[in-house]
């Protein structure tokens, strides 16, 4: 319990970098943010710095607001209030640094482009306004294609592939933005085995080539050996952490309220059991 | 019939150039699932034309153009806004605001226009037949550019800037309008706003929509922004050919209805009917040939490949069958009639009697292997029990192109595997 957040005052800081609790090491400094939908908060002055060069899983039940929490970050949704800085600057000045991973549902996979054209896409931002995408820019691309394993199928329309593929799709634009920070909404939802596999791979190379991870994750099981860190969220932050620290029932408890017990006794059941549950 | 330059020439030309720009407009209000903002449009924009003009007096190209842009582009802003203050989803505000503001259109006309050639009828068929070249050549060896320049009304220029702006749009930011209809959030998150090419195309749209409903009537607007695009959309799968089929389409169906508002009346001695209308009929049946005729999703090449596949499936079965009963030893069993004669055509089984060939033994020993391949993937790989496996085994051993890995001899009910 070591990292669990303590909330500051309200005063409205203009930069971070003076807040002794930020750093502008961390690829992700949040402070004091507040969302709200229809003045509904969805998210409660949240504080959090991401470690770099970590494997970082955002957990939390449903509506806790954990896409709304990258969203908000990346600007995507507006924020009620708070401030938020990637390496100590603002987004806009990062923009090239940071990868993002929508939610799969999130696009129309009917959508008329080859899975190459959607690989390109993470290429845009390099390429600018008006221009077309250059030889350099595709080769990169399909570079990024082979190493999710969908070199072969670069030029299939992506309504044609699986749900994994298409995933792994997305991952491949991500890899083609080529930044520092990767945030992943939902990246483990509804794939195969062989994708999981493939994502997980790719975390760790991404680790191992010094990037950092956010990834919004859904699986509590699986959370201590895929991420270094966790962050755990309902609405506000409960506890963020390496995760073996901040993974606690305790933590969980806090968390998910009455809704992991049962998960939890039935998890440990198994676990006595010796019976093999995915 | 003939066309003559004089009568035809001008509305030809207008109806071809305002299915070229709101054919190709089109294909990202139907990608974006906005095929409504097409119809919201052309029908807000009749209140800008009249307000313009009450607040001008004037109905000359420009002014009618900005008053209807403006419009357009008003529409745009309070569906947002009424869809965010309103909870609703974007069919509804835009149902909302068009409705609205055309009734306030159709009001204004009876108020404050009635004395002017401003009038609610030809808004909604144009007025494509009054586009005539007076002193035009008699003749279509006649026509020379210089000549067409000197007498092109103003609907022809408006359109012919608008068709140049609508292409150099497309063409420049094809890669941004793309990746904002696609996933607008990536768009946003790397500095291409998707919220500032949203009001970007929508001006194009409503200029669009304006240039052309003078000369064709806000109906058929609707019809040339919607239909073209999803025809095509049957017929590619990549955006660049899904844009130049759309074009296409919108032209044929443009020059094919004019001349079909001629040709059909007289054929049957009756006097030629509205231009418009004949062109958005035609529209509807290029649609419905894509439907039926497109070489994937037409209804026709489904059918066909199911069938093929289903007549597939039955051929298998017949000799998987057979092959199952020579290595049981057991007595043969009646077999669909169709699929016997099938597999006898191509040599599977014997022509005398209910046997495998030798080919047909060969095809039989390589469809068992893999249901019987796949069987012992899904007991040891997948962990499924063993009598749940034959199902989808039964079905996966169809698809000669997804074979599982080398499993052993035997499949989980102790049946030997054939070897290749």
């Amino acid at each position: 319990m070591s990292d669990t957040v303590v909330h500051s005052g309200h005063a409205a800081p203009t930069s971070l970098a003076e807040r002794p609790e930020h750093s502008s090491d961390s690829p992700l400094s949040i402070h004091a943010m507040t969302v709200a939908y229809q003045r509904k908060p969805v998210l409660w002055d949240v504080d959090y710095d991401a470690p770099a060069n970590a494997l970082v899983a955002v957990v939390g039940p449903n509506g806790a607001g954990k896409s709304t929490l990258i969203k908000a970050a990346l600007g995507l949704v507006p924020r009620a209030s708070g401030l938020v800085e990637f390496w100590g600057e603002p987004y806009k000045r990062v923009r090239d640094r940071v990868a993002y991973v929508p939610q799969r549902e999130s696009v129309d996979w009917t959508f008329p482009v080859s899975a190459l054209d959607v690989v390109c896409m993470g290429r845009y931002r390099r390429v600018g306004w008006l221009r077309p995408v250059g030889r350099a820019h595709k080769k990169v691309a399909l570079e990024c294609l082979d190493r999710v394993g969908l070199a072969d199928l670069a030029h299939r329309q992506i309504s044609q592939l699986s749900g994994g593929q298409q995933q792994r799709v997305f991952l491949a634009r991500a890899l083609a933005q080529e930044g520092d920070l990767y945030v992943m909404d939902e990246p483990f939802a509804g794939v195969d085995a062989a994708t999981e596999r493939a994502i997980v791979a790719l975390l760790r190379e991404l680790r191992e080539a010094g990037k950092t991870a956010i990834v919004v994750h859904h699986d509590l099981q699986t959370v201590p050996e895929y991420f270094d860190h966790a962050l755990l969220l309902n609405m506000r932050v409960v506890a963020a952490g390496p995760v073996n620290e901040v993974f606690t029932r305790e933590n969980l408890h806090k968390t998910y309220g009455g809704k992991l017990t049962l998960l939890s006794e039935a998890a440990e059941a198994v676990a006595r059991s010796g019976l093999k549950v995915r | 019939m003939t066309l003559t330059p004089t009568g035809d020439l001008f509305p030809l030309l207008a109806a071809v150039l305002a299915a070229l720009c709101c054919g190709l407009l089109g294909n990202f209000l139907v990608l974006r699932r906005l095929s409504l903002m097409g119809d919201a449009m052309s029908h807000s924009v009749l209140p800008g034309l009249v307000i313009a003009f009450m607040l001008t007096g004037s109905r000359t190209a420009p002014v009618m153009f900005l008053g209807a842009t403006l419009a357009g582009v008003a529409t745009v802003v309070l569906v947002e806004l009424i869809k965010r203050l309103g909870r609703v989803e974007s069919g509804a505000a835009m149902g909302v605001v068009f409705s609205v503001l055309f009734a306030l259109g159709v009001l204004f006309i009876e108020r404050a226009a009635r004395n002017t050639d401003l009038d609610a009828n030809c808004v909604l068929h144009g007025q494509l037949e009054s586009l005539v070249w007076w002193d035009g050549p008699a003749s279509w060896s006649g026509v020379a550019i210089s000549g067409l320049v000197e007498a092109a009304p103003p609907q022809i220029w408006t359109l012919t800037i608008t068709c140049g702006l609508t292409i150099a749009l497309v063409v420049a930011l094809y890669k941004e309008l793309r990746l904002a209809a696609f996933d607008p959030a990536l768009a946003t998150a790397q500095g291409f706003s998707a919220t500032l090419l949203h009001y970007v195309l929508m001006i194009f749209v409503a200029g669009a929509t304006v240039a052309a409903f003078e000369a064709v009537g806000s109906i058929l607007v609707i019809a040339m922004l919607i239909v073209p695009a999803a025809t095509a959309r049957l017929l590619t799968d990549r955006l660049a050919p899904q844009l130049l089929v759309s074009v296409a389409v919108a032209i044929a169906a443009a020059a094919m209805g004019y001349m079909g508002s001629i040709a059909v009346p007289h054929a049957f001695n009756k006097p030629e009917v509205n231009a418009a209308g004949s062109m958005a009929i035609m529209l509807g049946v290029l649609l419905s040939l894509a439907a039926v005729f497109g070489p994937r999703y037409g209804v026709l090449a489904t059918a066909t490949r199911r069938s093929r596949m289903a007549r597939r499936i039955e051929l298998d079965d017949l000799l998987g069958r057979l092959y199952r009963q020579e290595e049981a030893e057991t007595a043969t069993v009646p077999a669909p009639r169709r699929a016997i004669k099938r597999a006898r055509r191509r040599g599977l089984v014997a022509p005398d009697r209910l046997a495998l060939t030798d080919d047909g033994r060969a095809r039989a020993a390589a469809l068992v292997r893999r249901h019987r391949l796949w069987e012992a993937y899904l007991v040891d790989r997948a962990g499924l029990a063993a009598d749940h496996v034959h199902d989808p085994a039964e079905n996966l051993e169809h698809l000669p192109e997804a074979l599982p890995p080398e499993m052993g001899e035997t499949d989980p009910h102790g049946r030997p595997i054939p070897p290749i």
